[in-house]
């Protein structure tokens, strides 16, 4: 485990990672390793995270080393589409049993990439650390190390066992697995000057082929996607790329920095989400590869293919002007997609509420990553009925979010659009955005919207009444009592609320309907404030 | 009568099974007010989580211990304890229900030792009740968790009623296995209603996860039966157990307070509803009603119809042992022969499948041995399979993720049964062969000569 708790440590003190820099010494080696508090809403762990890393390589097998429940209700529910191979998508794991926890599951394990080997033939093996074998000390790493031997493939430990973290952690290890045993373990058999890498794009519901077209069009090749629809060997050889991009979410920042260290090759941030970044992201590319010795014209040709298109899809988008005029959205999610999406909606005429951030300063995008950033968090963990308030009070016509919330938005009878991971639409690149519009769209000129709207004609009280009711007597409780009505349902995250320009819907108490009773019986606890951090 | 046979494979490729603590979750679920908690590290829940949103399509109450890497090492007595208590602030629960988890397990936290403990240091957490099952990952499976946590329930909150207790004739308890729907349990309540008698379902997950509106949103589960309710269990007349899952639940429950129970291992099919009827008709004291000798004609007539797509077709099943021998058995009496038959754990059903074996193994299993057949009835992830082999597939039991409605499946009852004959027979019809003129071409020479005679 010593091994694994530097690597953790290592991953922690990635000085590629401004948030890191920012902290002091002591700060950054607690910082990441805050665990998630017990009673909280889970996020994904290590494994997870990895596995999301990873599993995009589509002709690897992907092995997970532990009992079922590791592996058996999450298999093939990972929306990363492939051009290629389907075998990511076919489920292999140990399956321990009480006998391998007894004795061992070691010889479990090499038996398997055994199996796998004679039946699949895959060009490479993953073999992924989970919590159990990793108490009982299985040694997946020599076993990879051996069977790589023994079989002639490689075969990859991944050692990110749920219980060291959160997903964003395992997505780093994942990278760090890729950095010890795969890249650059391939040579290409030839290279461009226009060969770059993209780090961190898991192409969820094919969003990598929104962007693809237009560096195909620029003669820009891909030499790997850090994975999503990668092959293994385009990983091994992606040291050869001349210039990377990091997707923006920083999952693998640890990847691209030591790239650049070992190999030279530098990278940028940026991000397909938005038509600004989309632009800005191909600009940096292009320059990069200049840079790096493409021939110059590649800048001109760049500029006009994204004036070309910021064109055509502002006009696409501007069709909707009309049909979005006084319609407000509420945006909330922790990825850092959403506020790249806030321009886009901007100009097809929707007011964003929640945040009065107008475009978009680099600063204030900053500003609005934050605030969205922590929001998420809290609003995860807030009790419904309180979810039912914010929506209310924010008079907003849409909400936007991951799928965690999807259905408090939906049985408070709002519309509601799916921006996270396990999304079924792709929303990236100038494509996406006109497809985020039309997907807006969709859902707000449903007609279902008045009809669930209308009560029973028998229906005396609705619950909506009731539930307005119930919030009215919180509010004046803490009218009459501002200080002694304690908020269970605040983190850390009500501090950037408190940094807000202007008063929020989001800005309320989160109280749940206990604490409106114990309050109106005026009778005060000290509740326990509760850090709410978990992946994103 | 089945030979039964455990895979030698070392290993699982596209698993059928799914782990203990997340059956033994979704039985807490059918508890009103509750909220159910795996005691162990965060992922496990996350990924049970989603597992019910994406087959329920509801929010999913399900919180975690969070065990971190040094706290498995230490043991996770303050774990649990916070988690209990913070869940007992956030949430006012009318219940907590606690599941270990592999990692748990393994470092041997001895989670009732540490329920007393919290009994002991907590007096203001009195008026909460606490059930936990020990449900260890690598052991068993779904169906095993969701029957470990009912009997605990039944342990832990069901009351023993005062010596010489009168017993309420009206009052019957029914057990349902996990295999059962909300749906199931909807239509089960309407047809125990309608001999006099009034039911009490543990779990009912008709009341929480049925996809409805709720009247107020709680974080916690929003329906289901109540705490007060399980307690009372005791005053009821008669259980009917459904599953053979469920035999030691219905046990537990005789020996606490009496109650005779009578067990039926499935309510898919003409016969085995006939019993239930016959059986309520009898408990009830009240003649069969109309309306299900109605079901009953209804059904017949499905069964005539749809014969001449039933005969002869081969089906491989992939499904948990009570589920596994419910639809086996219906479809062998609809003329099917169910061609490959795989399942997740031992259970004394699965000699009485229908098959000449049943093997406790994986997809690719049924992926190997579904070649020749005409249908696929498994959970969701048969669809690559499905694809793969170019076999229809009838999506059964859980999760069922790219469908809509799989809470809403009625398959118990007469009628349960007869729209389960129009889907699958509706499936077997699309799929039907159009006739071509190469279909009766002459054999070739020797081979014309010694044709064996083989059956369909
Ligand atoms: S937390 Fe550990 S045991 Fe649970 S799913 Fe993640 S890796 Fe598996």
């Amino acid at each position: 485990m010593s091994t694994l708790a530097n690597k953790i440590q290592e991953v922690f003190n990635e000085p590629g990672c401004a948030k890191n820099q920012a902290k002091s010494g002591k700060e950054r080696k607690k910082g990441c390793t805050k665990q998630l508090q017990p009673g909280g809403a889970a996020g994904g762990c290590a494994f997870d995270g990895a596995k999301i890393a990873l599993q995009p390589i589509t002709d690897a097998a992907h092995l997970v080393h532990g009992p079922i429940a590791c592996e058996g209700s999450s298999w093939d529910n990972r929306n990363s589409s492939s051009s290629g191979s389907k075998l990511y998508r076919t489920s292999f794991t140990t399956d321990l049993s009480e006998n391998d926890i007894i004795f061992g599951g070691e010889k479990r394990l090499y038996r398997s990439i055994r199996e796998i080997v004679e039946k699949y033939d895959p060009p490479a093996v993953f073999v992924y650390q989970t919590c159990v074998p990793a108490m009982t000390g299985d040694d997946i790493n020599a076993v990879c190390k051996k069977a790589g031997e023994k079989f002639g493939k490689p075969c990859i430990p991944v050692q990110a066992p749920g219980f060291v973290g959160a997903k964003t952690l395992g997505n780093k290890l994942g990278g760090e697995a890729l950095l010890d045993h795969v890249i650059g373990t391939e040579e290409p058999d030839r290279t461009t000057p226009y060969d770059i890498n993209i780090i961190g794009e898991y192409n969820v519901a094919g969003e990598l082929w929104q962007v693809k077209p237009l560096l195909d069009e620029l003669g820009i090749r891909i030499l790997a996607c850090i994975s999503g629809d990668s092959k293994y060997h385009e990983v091994a050889r992606s040291h050869r790329a001349r210039a990377a991009m990091m997707v923006c979410s920083r999952a693998m920042i640890n990847v691209a920095r030591k790239m650049e260290e070992r190999y030279g090759i530098p990278y940028f941030e940026g991000s397909f989400y938005g038509i600004g970044d989309m632009s800005d992201s191909l600009r940096q590319i292009a320059k990069l590869l200049v840079e790096r010795g493409a021939p110059d014209e590649l800048i001109a040709r760049t500029e006009a293919v994204i004036a070309r298109e910021e064109a055509r899809a502002w006009r696409r988008i501007a069709a909707y002007r009309e049909r979005f005029s006084g319609k407000k959205v509420l945006l909330i999610t922790g990825g850092v997609k959403s506020w790249s999406v806030v321009a886009a909606l901007q100009e097809a005429g929707m007011e964003l509420v929640g945040t009065s951030v107008k475009k978009s300063t680099k600063e204030d995008k900053e500003r609005i990553k934050e605030i969205m950033g922590q929001d998420a968090h809290m609003i995860d963990d807030l009790p419904p009925r309180e979810m039912y308030r914010i929506l209310k009070e924010a008079r907003a016509d849409i909400m936007l979010s991951g799928g965690r919330t999807q259905f408090v938005a939906l049985k408070a009878k709002m519309p509601w659009l799916d921006i996270n991971q396990e999304r079924h639409y792709a929303y990236a690149g100038y494509e996406g955005m006109v497809e985020l519009v039309r997907e807006i769209d969709k859902a707000l000129s449903n007609p279902v919207w008045s009809q669930v709207r209308t009560p029973a004609p028998w229906d005396e009280v609705t619950w909506e009444q009731r539930a307005d009711e119930a919030n009215a007597a919180v509010a004046e409780c803490e009218a009459k009592a501002p200080s002694p009505c304690p908020s269970p349902a605040r983190g850390e995250g009500t501090s950037s609320q408190r940094a807000q320009p202007t008063p929020s819907p989001l800005a309320g108490e989160g109280r749940g309907e206990g604490e409106a009773a114990r309050c109106v019986a005026g009778e005060v606890a000290e509740l326990p404030i509760l850090p709410l951090e978990r992946a994103a | 009568m089945a030979k039964v046979v455990i895979s030698k494979k070392a290993c699982t490729v596209n698993p059928l099974k799914m782990s203990q603590p997340i059956g033994a979750a979704l039985a807490f679920m059918g508890v009103k007010g509750c909220m159910p908690l795996l005691h162990g590290s965060q992922g496990c829940t996350s990924f049970g989580l989603v597992l019910f949103v994406r087959h329920f399509r509801e929010a999913i109450p399900m919180q975690t211990t969070a065990m971190s890497e040094v706290a498995t090492v230490l043991g996770g007595f303050e774990n649990v304890e916070q988690a209990v208590i913070t869940i007992n602030n956030r949430a006012k629960p009318a219940m907590i229900g606690i599941c270990s988890t592999g990692v748990t397990e393994v470092k041997g936290d001895d989670v009732d030792g540490f329920i007393s403990l919290i009994r002991r240091n907590r007096p203001e957490l009195d008026h909460l009740p606490l059930v936990y099952a020990s449900t260890p990952d690598f052991k068993d499976a779904f169906q095993e968790g969701w029957a470990k946590a009912v009997t605990k329930m039944v342990e832990t909150l069901v009351e023993t009623p005062a010596k010489g207790a009168r017993r309420d004739p009206e009052r019957v308890n029914i057990l349902p296995g996990s295999h059962l729907t909300p749906g199931d349990l909807e239509e089960l309540r309407g047809i125990v209603e309608a001999f006099g008698l009034v039911p009490s379902f543990l779990p009912d997950l008709s009341g929480s996860l049925d996809g409805h509106i709720p009247d107020d949103f709680t974080p916690t589960t929003i329906g289901g039966i109540t705490v007060q309710e399980i307690a009372g269990l005791g005053r009821a007349s008669w259980t009917i157990a459904i599953g053979e899952q469920m035999r030691e639940a219905a046990e537990a429950l005789e020996r606490k307070t009496g109650v005779p129970f009578r067990l039926f291992d499935r309510l898919t099919g003409l016969a085995p509803n006939d019993a239930f009827i016959a059986f309520l008709a009898k408990i009830g004291g009240k003649p069969v009603p109309n309306k299900y000798r109605r079901q009953r004609s209804q059904l017949l007539d499905a069964m005539l119809d749809g014969h001449f797509s039933f005969g002869g077709k081969k089906i491989a099943v992939g499904a948990e042992p009570d589920l596994l021998f419910a639809v086996s058995s219906w479809l062998s009496e609809m003329g099917c022969t169910i061609e490959a038959a795989v399942t997740t754990m031992q259970s004394p059903m699965l000699e009485k499948v229908p098959a000449n074996e049943v093997l406790i193994g994986d997809l690719e299993d049924l992926e190997s041995r579904a070649g020749e057949c005409d249908l696929i009835v498994t959970h969701s992830h048969g669809r690559q399979m499905s694809e793969r082999l170019g076999i229809p597939l009838f999506r059964y039991g859980l999760p069922i993720f790219d469908r809509l409605g799989s809470a809403h499946r009625v398959s118990v009852g007469y009628r349960g049964t007869r729209d389960l004959i129009f889907e699958i027979g509706n499936m077997f019809m699309a799929a039907a062969h159009e006739p071509k003129p190469d279909d009766w071409r002459l054999p070739r020479g020797d081979v014309h000569e010694n044709e064996a005679v083989t059956a369909h």
